[in-house]
């Protein structure tokens, strides 16, 4: 068994924002990568995805887009390449293609089974992702088998899906924008909606990002917060990595010849039946985003920046006034994307550090002794699961770990 | 959002029980599964009487000072003596009771004062359906139509957020606008 002080599951922005941090406070580490560098972003996106946030925002601890096209959105393989740059920036020692099987703990140390061997460490970082695993419902595998059902993670492209109609459930980030794009295409799209964010790409002439991010929104901690859990649990906004247009939300989808359900809420006798609440989730993400762009207009009057255009607020969303609640299975669908989430995967982490709902416990990223974990939504603020938001929080947990680690050597 | 001081408002609801007992539920989730029931007795034709008493909850099984009775018939449209309202009538009457008392709640939470609270409640019911005339009309509700009418110490925009939470946090919304597996048996 080779032993290191620390050891980083995981080389994508988190991995590689902690080696730095590790790097520069001389802790010795590794990095354990399943695939290479970036692997989600090589191998679980779609071909079309463009990164939500724009390039100015693309910072990790000494290193940050430097191309002509600051407002521009990364495709998948910018980012990729952009990883790879960090990588050999921060000259971390990554084992590829090495895939952790089991976490444990020995004493005071944690043992790291991997299908290349076994790992001794003091400290272990666990930066494997946020989006692992979609979240489904417990009884997709009940569907009819002549429905293909994919999630975001392994949906390519709309000529990869087979013939027909697609049902995609979900309004999120990812569930707006595939639903776009498989219409674009020609296919006969139903998206399912429950609760959901609207927002504009751009509001009063500057990116949402650049609101989001100036009026303190994305900065605010833990501690900040009312209800941490329902923070973390805030789905994606309806934002699509593209400037041209305001909006990819429910108006500009059934302009586009979108059909608008309510939530997927159960299989049954050959149907899958829909929530018949769709207006109030679309009145509670309209009270959403007009609560945001409040806070944003407000915030530009303290701080009394010039030039900015006046405040305007959108017209609500409109659904239809009586949508489906029932779609026969198979029958117009021979496709679902479930676009309902993600979660990450420490199916391999065999300490007691679950909550009851089997989420990782952990305070502001601290789960254990010598145990931590970066790049979950709202971890130690609201971007820390953004590739702008990871810096601070690898700083933090390092200091910590070199703190803790003094302490405990003295 | 800056709220008033909750405590400065009475909605007769008592927030900071309900904010306890999320403290005591997240320790214990156990006792937050209730069963509530109701035995309901046939009288004569379409007339029917409930009797409402204990339920479970909190783990064990708990009594109340007294008993609820709903009755319930059908108008004399329908050949009956009209004793009572009908069951999807008591349906509607049940929503809009769900959503005025999570209004009430909600408000006092958000440290708003409401002076008066009103929902009519409309639901349209195809009665070929429940009398076997058309297997396309259905049996219940094809549309329900609640309308608030508010007076608060709060914006419209606030009104709402009340209105809209009301309904996110609904027992009956969510009974009514989701599927619910039902099970009928004869013991």
């Amino acid at each position: 068994m080779k032993q290191i002080d620390t050891l980083v599951i995981g080389a994508g922005q988190a991995g590689l924002a902690m080696s730095h941090c590790l790097s520069e406070r001389s802790v010795p580490h590794v990095l354990i990568e399943r695939g290479d560098v970036a692997n989600s972003w090589r191998h679980e996106r779609w071909d079309s995805l463009r990164l939500l946030t724009p390039n100015w925002q693309s910072r990790l601890p000494d290193f940050a887009y430097r191309g002509a096209d600051p407002d521009g959105f990364m495709t998948m393989p910018e980012v990729v390449s952009f990883l790879e740059s960090y990588a050999t920036h921060c000259a971390a020692t990554v084992e590829a293609r090495t895939t952790v099987t089991s976490v444990t703990q020995e004493g005071a140390r944690y043992r790291v089974a991997t299908d290349r061997g076994e790992w001794g460490c003091r400290n272990l970082i666990l930066a494997s992702g946020a989006c692992n695993r979609p979240n489904l419902p417990a009884w997709a595998h009940e569907l009819p088998g002549e429905i293909t059902q994919i999630s975001p993670l392994q949906y390519r492209s709309p000529e990869l899906l087979p013939p027909g109609g697609v049902l995609v459930v979900g309004a999120s980030a990812s569930g707006v924008q595939i639903a776009a794009e498989l219409r674009a295409a020609g296919r006969p799209v139903t998206l399912s909606a429950g609760h959901h964010v609207r927002m504009p790409r751009h509001y009063r002439a500057r990116d949402i990002q650049w609101w989001l991010e100036h009026s303190g929104l994305l900065g605010m901690t833990t501690q900040e917060v009312d209800d941490l859990a329902r923070a973390r649990a805030v789905p994606s906004l309806q934002l699509v990595g593209n400037s041209r247009a305001r909006f990819l939300d429910l108006n500009a989808l059934q302009a586009q010849g979108v059909e608008i359900v309510g939530r997927l809420a159960a299989h049954r006798g050959g149907q899958v039946l829909f929530s018949g609440g769709l207006a109030n989730a679309a009145a509670l993400s309209d009270l959403k985003m007009n609560r945001a762009l409040d806070e944003f207009d407000a915030w530009a009057a303290r701080s009394g920046l010039p030039g900015l255009p006046l405040p305007e607020r959108f017209a609500p969303t409109q659904v239809p006034a009586r949508p489906r609640l029932s779609l026969d299975l198979p029958g117009a669908v021979s496709t679902i994307v479930w676009a309902t989430g993600f979660r990450p995967d420490f199916s391999w982490l065999h300490l007691p550090v679950f909550d009851r709902k089997g989420r990782l416990a952990h305070d502001n990223g601290i789960v254990a002794p010598g145990l931590y974990v970066l790049g979950l939504p709202f971890l130690r603020t609201r971007k820390s699961a953004l590739i702008d938001g990871v810096g601070a929080d690898a700083m933090a947990l390092a200091d910590h770990l070199l703190h803790a680690n003094g302490r405990k050597a003295a | 959002m800056t709220y008033a001081d909750p405590k400065l408002v009475n909605n007769g609801v008592n927030t900071e029980a309900l904010i306890g007992a999320r403290g005591a539920f997240e320790q214990m989730p156990a006792a937050a599964s209730f069963t509530f029931r109701s035995a309901c007795d046939w009288i004569e034709g379409t007339y029917s009487r409930n009797v409402i008493g204990g339920f479970f909850g909190l783990g064990e099984e708990q009594k109340r000072r007294r008993t609820f009775s709903i009755e319930s018939d059908h108008p004399a449209v329908f050949a009956a003596a009209d004793r009572a309202p009908t069951p999807p009538e008591i349906v509607l009457a049940a929503l809009a009771s769900c959503l005025t008392g999570g209004l009430a709640a909600v408000a006092q939470h958000r440290g708003i004062q409401l002076r008066s609270a009103r929902a009519i409640v409309e639901g349209d019911i195809d009665v070929q359906g429940i009398l076997g005339m058309d297997p396309e009309i259905r049996n219940g509700f094809s549309a329900i139509r609640v309308t608030f009418e508010i007076d608060a110490d709060a914006t419209e925009a606030e009104i709402a957020a009340l209105v809209a939470q009301s309904q996110k946090r609904s027992a009956v919304f969510d009974i009514l606008t989701n599927p619910t597996l039902v099970e009928v048996s004869v013991a």
